[in-house]
């Protein structure tokens, strides 16, 4: 392993960090809701009574994010080095695992860890080591 | 209030992801990347996010009503079973193709990325397939 210095941004990292903990806080002691991403999305497919208004809410925030970011500054370019096929597969695992395993990087990792949930902490390790491996098969094994 | 408080919400995780660099997959990959040039970034915003979020998480857990009054829903399952390993396996696999999860996602759909758009189609798709195969059960 060599650490690529040139890349790694502690601060905006840590920063942007805090931010994502600071949403998840209010969002837990203001609603007493989680704010797992996959579970607020996939909550709107299956419409309850009283569970709409608030996901839509979140989901809204969540999309003005980049536009309230551009009154600042200018968006960061955002680089996708995959293929449309790739792209569709990775959408329909992210879609379908996150659901399967009750959470996504937010809801488990996030949040989950924040709340020391052992379940989450398992969680978290099995897509951490999944996206690690996954990454090595891709750019290590078959080269691409 | 509850609503403007989740849109809050949503537009400071939002804010995070962005400031944070992990709306940009190459910047995840870069961190999952570990036998090659590795960016420690992502380690560093789930160190700040869980920093904050113990706290948070700490005085949330304490309450039966929340700070705006809404009955307290935090996730009340312990298990740990197939189900949660065969789906964060699934996710992990999916994260790592692309380097994205569902919120950069939706950020980067909403900065106009096509790629993106792509992306949440196809993950929409899957929590739908998800729901159907689910309701089979």
């Amino acid at each position: 392993m060599t650490i690529d210095w040139s890349a790694f941004t502690p601060w905006s990292a840590l920063i942007g960090g805090a931010l994502i903990g600071l949403a998840a806080s209010l969002l837990a002691l203001g609603n007493g809701r989680v704010a797992g991403i996959s579970g607020i999305v996939g909550g709107l497919l299956a419409p309850q009574r009283g569970e709409t208004a608030w996901r839509l809410a979140f989901v809204g925030g969540l999309l003005a994010a980049p536009w309230a970011y551009r009154l600042v500054a200018a968006m960061p370019r955002l680089r996708f080095d995959s293929s449309w096929g790739v792209l569709i597969v990775a959408g329909l695992l992210v879609g379908f695992g996150s659901r399967l395993g009750s959470g996504c990087t937010s809801g488990h990792g996030v949040c989950g860890l924040s709340r020391l949930s052992p379940r989450s902490f398992v969680a978290t390790l099995t897509f951490m080591a999944a996206g690690f491996a996954t990454v090595f098969v891709v750019r290590h094994l078959i080269g691409a | 209030m509850l609503n403007l408080s989740a849109l809050l919400a949503g537009l400071l995780f939002g804010l995070g992801l962005i400031v944070s660099g992990m709306a940009n997959p190459a910047k995840v990959t870069g961190f999952l990347d570990l036998a090659g040039r590795w960016d420690p970034s992502l380690g560093v915003v789930m160190a700040g996010a869980i920093g904050v979020g113990l706290v948070g998480f700490g005085l949330a857990k304490r309450r039966t009503v929340s700070l705006l009054g809404a009955p307290m829903q935090l996730p009340a399952s312990t298990a740990i079973d197939a189900r949660l390993i065969a789906g964060a396996l699934m996710f992990g696999i999916g994260w790592g193709l692309a380097g994205i999860c569902p919120g950069p996602a939706l950020v980067a759909f909403s900065a106009g990325a096509p790629q993106a758009l792509v992306f949440v189609l196809a993950m929409l798709i899957g929590m739908a397939l998800h729901r159907i195969t689910a309701g089979r059960r």
